[in-house]
C-alpha cells in the first residue's frame, strides 16, 4: 500500500528545473533509497516532501494516504507523521539534549529520552546534561537528532545522508535505528551515496537531473548506479522529457 | 521605612521570599534580605562578614570573605521592593580575601513595580588566588516599571577568578543600564555573562568591559539578548588586552522579533603582539535551520521560537 505518492513533481529554482516531472510511490513500512549523482535533486526532493522554506512552490502533487499535503506547512506535515533528518544538523545554543529529544516525542518522559539515546549508542548519564551546541561533534549531533526522530515515532522519515559526518564506529547505530523504525512500522526514505546505507533499503530509485531514471530492488539499482552512472555534463540541466531519453544523456556507457 | 514594626518586617520578608519562590534556608546557608533601605533578616556563617548601614534611599553593605575560607554553600542575597513605586539604592563593597572562595546569589525582586528605581553601585576586590562567582537574577512584574542601574567595578588580582551572570528573563525588563568593568591581573580570569529577555517597550543597555592587564590573564564577555514587541537593546562589549599571553573572547547574540531593535558595539583591542582576542556577534531573527528542525518535529512556529530563545537565554 502506498503511504506517499509523488505525482508529476516539478520544482524550478533560478529558472532551472531541479525536479522534473518526477513521480514515485513510497510503500508503507518499507525502506526506500533515493540514489543519484551530486546535483540530481535528491535533497531537493526530501526538502520538498518536508515542505521546507524555498521548496513550497512546485507543480504536481504530493499525497499522504491519498490526501494532498501541498498546502500544509512543515509543522502540519510533521504532526501528520512526516519528519526529516537533516544532512547537517542544527546547533542550538543552551538547548538541553533532553528537551531537544522530547520536542516532538510522542511520550514526553525522561525514560523516552534515555531509551532514544541508548538506541543511538550515547550514554544518557553523560549526554542528558549537555546542550545541543557546538561542544558536541557533528557525529554526536547527528546521533542526537536521530534519537529525537526515534522518540517521535514518525510514520515517514526522510533521512538526508544519514551517515555523513559520522565515524565508522557510530554508523552501526544509525543502521540499528533504521531497523527499529522499520520494525515499528515507520516508512523510511534514505537519501544516500553510500553502499553501506543502501544495503538497508528494500527498494531504490535512481534519479538524475531531477528525473526518475529507473527503480527496482536495491541490488540491481546499486550495481547500475555504481557501474554505469557517472557525472555528465547534463547533471542538473535536463534536456529531455522522457526517462528513456534522460537515460542516454545521464549515463555514460563507456 | 525606619518605623517598621517587627510584624511589618516579617510580612515584608515573607512577601519578598514568596516573590522569588524561596521560602526557607538551611541553617548552614548564609542569607541576607533587604527591603528598600531596611535589612529585614540576616544569617551568616563562619568566615563571612556582612555589615550594613541604612542610608536615606537604600543600604550600604560591606561584605568580606576571610582569607583562605571556602564557603560551602552559596550566600543568598535578596534585594527588593514590594510597593509599586520607590527607589532602592544598594551600595556594596566586597572583598574576597587571598585564597578564599565564595558563590553569591542575588535575587532582585520588584513584583508590583510601576515606577521603581533599583540603583546598585558595587566594588569588588578579588585578592590573590581568590574566587567569586556572582549570580544576579531579576524578577519583575508584567508592567516593566523598573529602572535598573547596576554599576560594578571589579579588580581581580593575580590568579584570582571572577565570574558573573546577570539574568532578567521573567517579567518585563523595564529599563536596564548595566555597566560592569573589570581589571584583570596576571593569570587571573574574568567571565561576564548577561542574559536578558526584553518585551513590550523595554530599553536595555549593556556595557561589559574587561582590561586584561596582566600576563596570562583571560576574559570572556557574553551577552545573549532576546527582544520582542517594541523593545530595544544596545550592547557594548569592550575587551582590551595589554599583556603577553592574555586571551579573551567576546560573544554577543541577539534574537530580534516583531518591531524590536538591537545594536551591538563590540570593541576588541590588543596592545601586545603575544595577546589574542576573538569576537563573534550575531543579530537577527531566529535561525531558520534551528526553526525548521523543530518544526519538522511538529512544534508550531511559536513553540519552536520559544524553545530556541529559552535555550539562548539558559
Amino acid at each position: 500500500m502506498n503511504l506517499l505518492e509523488i505525482r508529476n513533481l516539478t520544482l524550478i529554482k533560478d529558472n532551472r528545473p531541479i525536479l522534473n516531472n518526477l513521480s514515485m510511490d513510497i510503500w508503507a513500512g518499507h525502506v526506500h533509497a533515493i540514489i543519484g549523482p551530486n546535483g540530481a535533486g535528491k535533497s531537493t526532493l526530501a526538502n520538498t516532501i518536508m515542505g521546507l522554506s524555498g521548496y513550497r512552490e512546485f507543480e504536481g502533487d504530493i499525497l499522504l494516504e491519498r490526501e494532498s499535503i501541498a498546502p500544509l506547512s512543515v509543522d502540519e506535515r510533521a504532526r501528520r507523521g512526516i519528519t526529516l533528518l537533516f544532512q547537517e544538523p542544527a546547533r542550538f545554543e543552551g538547548l538541553g539534549v533532553m528537551q531537544f529529544i522530547l520536542a516532538g516525542a510522542t511520550v514526553k518522559s525522561r525514560a523516552t529520552a534515555e531509551e532514544a539515546l541508548i538506541k543511538v549508542g550515547l550514554a544518557p548519564e553523560k549526554y542528558l546534561k549537555r546542550a545541543v551546541d557546538k561542544t558536541l561533534s557533528g557525529g554526536e549531533r547527528k546521533r542526537i537528532e536521530l534519537a529525537s526522530i526515534y522518540a517521535m515515532k514518525p510514520r515517514l522519515v526522510l533521512m538526508d545522508e544519514p551517515d555523513s559526518g559520522v565515524d565508522i564506529d557510530s554508523v552501526k547505530y544509525i543502521f540499528a535505528i533504521i531497523k527499529e523504525l522499520r520494525k515499528s512500522g515507520s516508512t523510511v526514505i534514505l537519501i544516500t551515496h553510500s553502499p553501506e546505507v543502501l544495503r538497508h533499503a528494500d527498494h531504490a530509485f535512481l534519479i538524475c537531473a531531477g528525473t526518475l531514471v529507473d527503480k527496482g530492488d536495491m541490488t540491481s539499482m546499486f550495481d547500475y548506479f555504481n557501474g554505469k552512472c557517472v557525472p555528465c555534463e547534463h547533471v542538473g540541466q535536463p534536456v529531455a522529457d522522457s526517462a528513456a531519453q534522460m537515460l542516454t544523456t545521464a549515463v555514460n556507457l563507456q | 521605612m525606619s518605623d517598621l514594626t517587627s510584624a511589618d518586617k516579617e510580612k515584608l520578608l515573607a512577601e519578598l521570599l514568596e516573590s522569588i519562590n524561596q521560602h526557607s534556608f538551611a541553617p548552614d546557608v548564609a542569607h541576607v534580605e533587604i527591603h528598600g533601605n531596611q535589612v529585614l533578616n540576616k544569617n551568616l556563617v563562619e568566615g563571612l562578614l556582612v555589615e550594613s548601614e541604612t542610608i536615606e534611599d537604600g543600604v550600604k553593605v560591606h561584605i568580606r570573605v576571610k582569607r583562605g575560607v571556602t564557603l560551602k554553600n552559596p550566600v543568598n542575597f535578596c534585594f527588593g521592593l514590594i510597593p509599586d513605586n520607590g527607589v532602592q539604592r544598594i551600595i556594596t563593597d566586597t572583598v574576597i580575601e587571598e585564597g578564599a572562595s565564595a558563590k553569591f546569589i542575588a535575587n532582585c525582586t520588584f513584583p508590583n513595580a510601576v515606577n521603581v528605581q533599583h540603583l546598585m553601585n558595587a566594588t569588588i576586590e578579588i585578592q590573590k588566588g581568590a574566587t567569586l562567582s556572582y549570580f544576579e537574577r531579576h524578577t519583575h512584574g508584567p508592567e516593566g516599571g523598573v529602572t535598573i542601574v547596576p554599576v560594578t567595578r571589579v579588580r581581580v588580582h593575580e590568579d584570582g577568578r571572577f565570574s558573573t551572570e546577570f539574568e532578567l528573563i521573567k517579567g518585563a525588563a523595564g529599563g536596564i543600564e548595566l555597566d560592569y568593568a573589570a581589571e584583570v591581573d596576571a593569570n587571573a580570569t574574568v567571565d561576564m555573562k548577561t542574559r536578558v529577555f526584553g518585551r513590550s517597550a523595554d530599553r536595555v543597555h549593556i556595557k561589559e568591559a574587561a582590561h586584561l592587564a596582566g600576563p596570562g590573564s583571560t576574559g570572556v564577555l557574553t551577552s545573549h539578548i532576546a527582544l520582542k514587541n517594541t523593545a530595544s537593546a544596545t550592547i557594548e562589549n569592550e575587551l582590551v588586552a595589554d599583556a603577553p599571553y592574555a586571551r579573551g573572547h567576546v560573544d554577543c547574540k541577539e534574537i530580534v522579533q516583531d518591531d524590536a531593535k538591537a545594536r551591538a558595539i563590540p570593541i576588541v583591542q590588543v596592545n601586545n603582539h603575544l595577546a589574542h582576542v576573538t569576537h563573534e556577534a550575531a543579530i537577527g531573527s531566529v535561525d531558520s535551520k534551528q526553526l525548521e528542525t523543530l518544526l519538522s518535529r511538529g512544534l508550531t512556529e511559536d513553540q519552536a521560537t520559544d524553545m530556541i530563545i529559552q535555550g539562548l537565554l539558559s
